[in-house]
């Protein structure tokens, strides 16, 4: 089994998102960046999956050098080697392209990533990748099983979930209950150091330019009732907030 | 150079979603000077599709082929870029949802386009094409301008206002050639509640958390939630905790909700449970404790016992 991860290196999820050079730079000061927490299920069950069937399990990354540090983790976490391409991940299309030429020069079965990312949420990069390798892409599947050349799934929907069936390759966003969170151990962390992780330059133009970053407006104060009138809360829904 | 909106079919009729996303693709047609076309893929009665031009469409690409009543990624693609082709579209709108990303996403592929997802409001077109989206999971928005000639935008709940006009749309039948490889995933079996109202679909939600201390408690949850005609949806610890479906957690690391009523029972309002909700229009916060992160987010606060709180509200809601 010769699996592929893509991961990205997002804000700590408890960051606090602010931006600089009149709002065109997300401000990296004092944030902490981690995998991202759906990349992580990905990895998790790549590992699993290659410790029960055998093969190698490749981290990929499409980021600047300071996504490193996410990377050697995933390293340590049981991956065998990393490939960082070295720009900025400007836009969906953009990255999907870096992922799927990588992809183009090797046969892997399984190209796992996480639902979403969570910087830019699109939810979009599986599918991109998937159609420009002609090979089906699943999201978000939250049950991974090998049986020989066929990967039985579960995916969740809306207000449900449905089993699926498909043979590899196949390229899938995870999310939990996939596997358990892997966390590194001291092996782990001493060999990481070691293992090959190749930076290979991008390919291609962004579709997109980013003009400008907004936060949202601050909420107004928080209107009290008390306890003992809760009721009046329903009257003030209908005729203030005007939502009922 | 029409645009087309990707339309998803549930239970016969259009979802609503989808007629949001109608209505948006009809306000860029009519900014670009063009008209709307639509596509619904599945089985609905002509006069169900006809409601679309109610939303700005003026006409109805219906695709019903035996093969397509289920939710198919690759053979949806494949009819979507079908349908961008045969209309001449510079500009697809779809929805955001599990079928409708996955989708976005493929086509985008098949026609080499810009696609950017989460758009919270229409484009500004006065120099470029334009968009905002929200990221970093509600906390900011970000202006980006789309460079290429096809263009496909997946918006958010409540991305524009809708305005009915009482038209209606004319419906075609539409039957592109249809690849075997597109069916080589088989869907082998469905589990989905069917009595519950869409959790991403919903304008009111009420959501509880770790304060309801089990699932034998969730009647009262579910009391109001169908007192208000609305969703019911849950913290990251309570689906963890198997007292409720996976599919219900909202926040960070679950469903991003943006109704316009979000309703939170006993939730502490840790920041990657408002990452989910903090689009919400108007936010209800009861908790027993004052102290509470989740008040500094709210529009609305009650600090009280929701053992108390919520059957009182109930009858409220009911004597309306
Ligand atoms: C990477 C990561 C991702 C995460 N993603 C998510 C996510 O997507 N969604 C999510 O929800 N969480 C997420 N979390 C977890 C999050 O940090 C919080 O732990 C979680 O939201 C807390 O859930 P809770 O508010 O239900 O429980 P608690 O924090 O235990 O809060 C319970 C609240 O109920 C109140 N209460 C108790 N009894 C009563 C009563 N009788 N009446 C009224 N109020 C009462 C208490 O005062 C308290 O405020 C994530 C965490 C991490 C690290
Ligand atoms: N810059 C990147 N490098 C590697 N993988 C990525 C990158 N961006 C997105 N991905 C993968 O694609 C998934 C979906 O991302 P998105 O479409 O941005 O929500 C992520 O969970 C990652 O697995």
């Amino acid at each position: 089994m010769k699996i592929l991860v893509c991961v990205t290196s997002v804000p700590d999820t408890t960051a606090k998102i602010s931006f600089t050079d009149g709002d065109t730079k997300f401000n990296k000061a004092g944030v902490t960046y981690i995998t991202g927490p759906y990349d992580d299920y990905a990895l998790s069950r790549a590992v699993e999956l290659k410790e029960k069937l055998g093969g190698t399990v490749t981290v990929l990354n499409v980021g600047e050098s300071d996504s490193e540090q996410v990377i050697r983790k995933c390293l340590a976490i049981g991956a065998d080697d990393a490939i960082r391409v070295n720009c900025e991940p400007k836009d969906s299309y953009f990255t999907a392209v870096q992922i799927a030429t990588i992809a183009a020069q090797e046969n892997y079965d399984l190209i796992l990533m996480g639902r979403e990312s969570i910087d830019f949420n699109s939810g979009v990069v599986h599918g991109l990748v998937g159609e420009m390798l002609g090979i089906p892409s699943l999201s978000p599947v939250m049950k991974l099983e090998i049986e020989g050349t066929t990967a039985k799934m579960t995916r969740e929907i809306e207000g449900g979930k449905e089993d699926i069936e498909a043979s590899l390759p196949l390229v899938l966003g995870c999310q939990e209950p996939i596997a358990e969170w892997k966390i590194p151990n001291m092996r782990g962390i001493m060999t990481a150091r070691t293992k090959p992780l190749r930076v290979v330059e991008p390919v291609g133009d962004d579709l997109t330019i980013t003009e400008k970053f907004t936060l949202p407006a601050p909420k107004g104060a928080c209107k009290m009732i008390p306890a003992e009138n809760a009721e009046e809360l329903i009257a003030l829904l209908k005729n203030e907030a005007k939502v009922l | 150079m029409s645009v087309i909106i990707f339309t998803e079919i549930d239970n016969g009729a259009l979802k609503k979603s989808s007629l949001e996303a109608v209505y948006y693709g009809a306000e860029v047609a009519k900014m670009k000077g063009t008209t709307a076309t639509v596509l619904a893929i599945g089985e609905a009665s002509e006069a169900e599709l006809a409601k679309a031009g109610n939303f700005g469409a003026t006409k109805v690409l219906h695709a019903n082929d035996a093969r397509l009543a289920t939710g198919n990624i690759q053979a949806y693609a494949d009819v979507l870029a079908s349908a961008v082709t045969q209309e001449n579209a510079e500009v697809v709108i779809l929805a955001k949802s599990s079928l409708g990303d996955a989708v976005a996403a493929r086509v985008a592929g098949k026609l080499k386009a810009a696609i950017v997802s989460n758009v919270t409001e229409l484009p500004d077109l006065s120099g470029g094409f334009k968009v905002t989206r929200s990221i970093y999971t509600g906390k900011a928005f970000a202006t980006v301008e789309m460079k290429s000639d096809k263009k496909i935008i997946a918006i958010k709940k409540n991305a524009v206002s809708v305005v009915e006009s009482g038209a209606s749309a004319g419906v075609e039948v539409f039957t592109p050639a249809l690849k075997d490889a597109d069916f080589a995933v088989k869907v082998t079996g469905t589990h989905k509640a069917s009595s519950t109202i869409s959790l991403p679909e919903a304008d009111i939600v009420v959501s509880a958390g770790r304060g309801l201390k089990g699932p034998e408690n969730w009647g009262i949850v579910e009391d109001l939630a169908n007192a208000l005609g609305a969703a019911t949806a849950c913290s990251k610890p309570v689906s963890d905790l198997d007292w409720r479906p996976h599919h219900e957690h909202v926040g960070q690391t679950g469903i991003k909700v943006s109704p316009n009523l979000y309703i939170a029972c006993g939730i502490s309002g840790a920041i990657q449970h408002l990452a989910g909700v903090n689009s919400s229009k108007v936010i209800v916060v009861i908790n027993k404790d004052p102290e509470a992160p989740f008040f500094k987010a709210a529009d609305y606060g009650i600090v009280g016992d929701v053992f108390d709180i919520l059957p009182r509200l109930t009858k409220a809601v009911k004597a309306l």
